[in-house]
């Protein structure tokens, strides 16, 4: 990094704010991180284009091709209704991605603002607010959305997220509190009070920047359960389900019983689950091995090992021959 | 003409709800422009406490710390103003300068926030700030990471001069760096304070710098201040036993060297 850092700047001045703009982003500058974003983007681009790329209205029923395997016409299927399982699962995407990352957006606004403040003030303020975010930490976060959910004849999807924004918030409060009660104490944070620098100034422009890493990844996890939280309402039907989503797939290929003949029906809503789940962790793992250089030191000692032919997991240590 | 004075400062520090520790005990000087004072004591001997109170970092106990007669504001533009005057520059490099910001951010905020210079002119006087602590103008882009301890150092001192303060507490500045670089940065500040007719509090263990950078000593041990006077006196003729302790402790080359060499002969 300091080096490429070193380079630009000797050729030409770059301008301040595209060099902190690519350094904040340097943190999802490693392959797992790359691998977890080019899946997002892929269902990114699902979300967007959905209702242009599906073959078939999802709603549509055919009642000649009812229950079909896989086919040409019908790459994933249908369902007892005739129904193209592919399109669903295309139609489906927007309304999972969006209100994942609605809930994301509100839980990690919510997560920032308590658990900073949490961090930074002393004393029986510090206290109150710790000892709210260790209440919905225990508060069990289904039953409450389901009983929420259930209290409106057809919830929004921004109501949805903010339900489950309200229930994911806390874990990211925490780990935020402690970061920001570590750095609070650092150096420079101390120069910047001996400076003069107003309160706001220390927490938005000294502090935050630092904090990056741990918003981010507190942002990728509350997606992650937001959308785990959201495919289970549908499934179990709070939601409604008449709006596409995968939980929806699943609600219905449950109620007709495909399990586990009509595997087209509720296999791939499943592995799409499953598969945004694993992008989301990699984009994880990809922060944490920027925030914690050990790992990332681990990880190139185990490429450097499996190059000259050890296994990494083999318990011994391993002693390269350099005789000749 | 600045005048900073610390009149029967005290500062308990609460330990686990009921038990106190008495860091600093009844401490009175004056730091005035112009002036160096050297602060000596080992560690945990209430130096930096003094340098946090005088930074209003904590406030004192008791007793009260005046600048140019006048107790330190609490808070809004009088604190603000009070800052302007009394700068700090921390004792480890690698700590005290936000990775995050380039040095042109950690000269320039002193600059907007007390109104140095106007606007248009920030950019030249961040220039000529880096000037005066000899590094080139082409750092400013940089990230502290990509410096090396000595030259962090001299950004922080060219941070803590950049609002054109009267007083200046410099908490062990060198002692994170690199033995051949000391004399480097010590000089400096040395020749900044001449020029700028500084007051400096030289925070220090170092009793050999403490005299050939300071007008006046204090030696500090457990909060309480056991000796003060003209440089020269407290080191050639120390009064109390722990300044003796103290100078002894430090090693001198020479005995050091007729020690060894009698060692081997033998």
């Amino acid at each position: 990094m300091s080096v490429t850092a070193t380079g630009v700047t000797d050729a030409v001045p770059v301008s301040v704010s595209g060099r902190s703009f690519r350094e904040g982003f340097s943190m999802f500058r490693n392959a797992k991180s790359i691998t977890g974003l080019s899946i997002l983007a892929v269902f990114t681009l699902l979300a967007i284009f959905g209702p242009l790329i599906a073959p078939y209205d999802p709603d549509a029923i055919d009642l000649l091709h009812r229950n079909e395997a896989p086919t040409w016409g019908h790459l994933l299927g249908t369902t007892h209704m005739g129904q193209d399982i592919l399109s669903q699962i295309i139609i489906g995407t927007r309304g999972v991605m969006i209100v994942g990352f609605l809930s994301g957006i509100f839980a990690t606004i919510i997560a920032v603002l308590v658990g900073v403040t949490a961090g930074y003030v002393a004393g029986a303020k510090s206290e109150a607010l710790s000892a709210l975010t260790n209440v919905f930490l225990v508060v069990p976060g289904l039953p409450l959305i389901i009983i929420v959910a259930s209290q409106f004849e057809d919830p929004s999807v921004v109501l949805i997220a903010a339900v489950l924004a309200i229930t994911g918030w806390a874990w990211g409060a925490r780990v935020l509190r402690a970061q920001t009660m570590s750095l609070r104490n650092r150096d420079f944070i101390q120069a910047a009070r001996v400076n003069g620098e107003p309160l706001y100034r220390i927490i938005a422009v000294e502090m935050l920047p630092n904090l990056l890493a741990v918003i981010a990844s507190s942002f990728v996890g509350t997606v992650t359960a937001a959308i785990l939280a959201q495919t289970t309402l549908a499934f179990v039907g709070v939601t409604p389900i008449s709006n596409w989503n995968w939980g929806t797939i699943l609600f219905w290929a449950q109620s007709n019983n495909a399990f586990p003949d009509k595997w087209w029906w509720y296999l791939p809503a499943g592995l799409c689950i499953a598969l945004v789940g694993v992008a989301l962790a990699l984009v994880n793992f990809g922060i944490d091995e920027y925030v914690n250089p050990r790992l990332r030191s681990a990880g190139m000692r185990a490429r450097a090992l499996r190059k000259r032919g050890f296994k990494p997991s083999d318990g011994a240590t391993a002693v390269a021959d350099t005789r000749n | 003409m600045t005048t900073l004075e610390l009149r029967n400062v005290s500062k308990k520090y609460r330990i686990r709800g009921s038990k106190e520790m008495l860091a600093l005990d009844d401490v009175s000087f004056t730091l005035e422009s112009g002036k160096t004072i050297a602060l000596v004591g080992q560690s945990g001997s209430g130096k930096s406490t003094i340098a946090k109170i005088i930074t209003q970092l904590e406030t004192a106990t008791s007793g009260s710390v005046l600048l140019d007669g006048v107790p330190i504001p609490r808070r809004g533009r009088a604190l603000r103003a009070y800052r302007q005057q009394v700068r700090m520059v921390f004792q480890d490099p690698f700590a005290s300068l936000n990775p995050y910001h380039t040095i042109r951010h950690h000269l320039e905020r002193p600059l907007r926030l007390h109104h140095v210079v106007p606007v248009a002119e920030i950019d030249a006087e961040v220039i000529r700030l880096l000037e005066r602590v000899r590094l080139a103008p082409d750092l400013v882009e940089r990230r502290p990471h990509e410096l090396s301890g000595g030259q962090r150092q001299r950004v922080a001192i060219a941070r803590a001069l950049a609002s054109r303060p009267g007083l200046l507490v410099a908490d062990e500045p060198v002692s994170m760096l690199d033995v051949s670089i000391r004399l480097g940065v010590l000089n400096l500040l040395a020749e900044l304070q001449r020029e700028s007719n500084l007051g400096v509090l030289y925070i220090t263990h170092d009793l050999a710098t403490a005299r050939h950078f300071s007008d006046e000593i204090m030696v500090l041990n457990s909060g309480v201040v056991v000796e003060r006077g003209a440089a020269d006196d407290v080191i050639l003729n120390p009064q109390h036993p722990y300044t003796r302790q103290l100078r002894d402790a430090s090693p001198n080359p020479d005995v050091l060297f007729a020690k060894t060499k009698g060692a081997s002969r033998a």
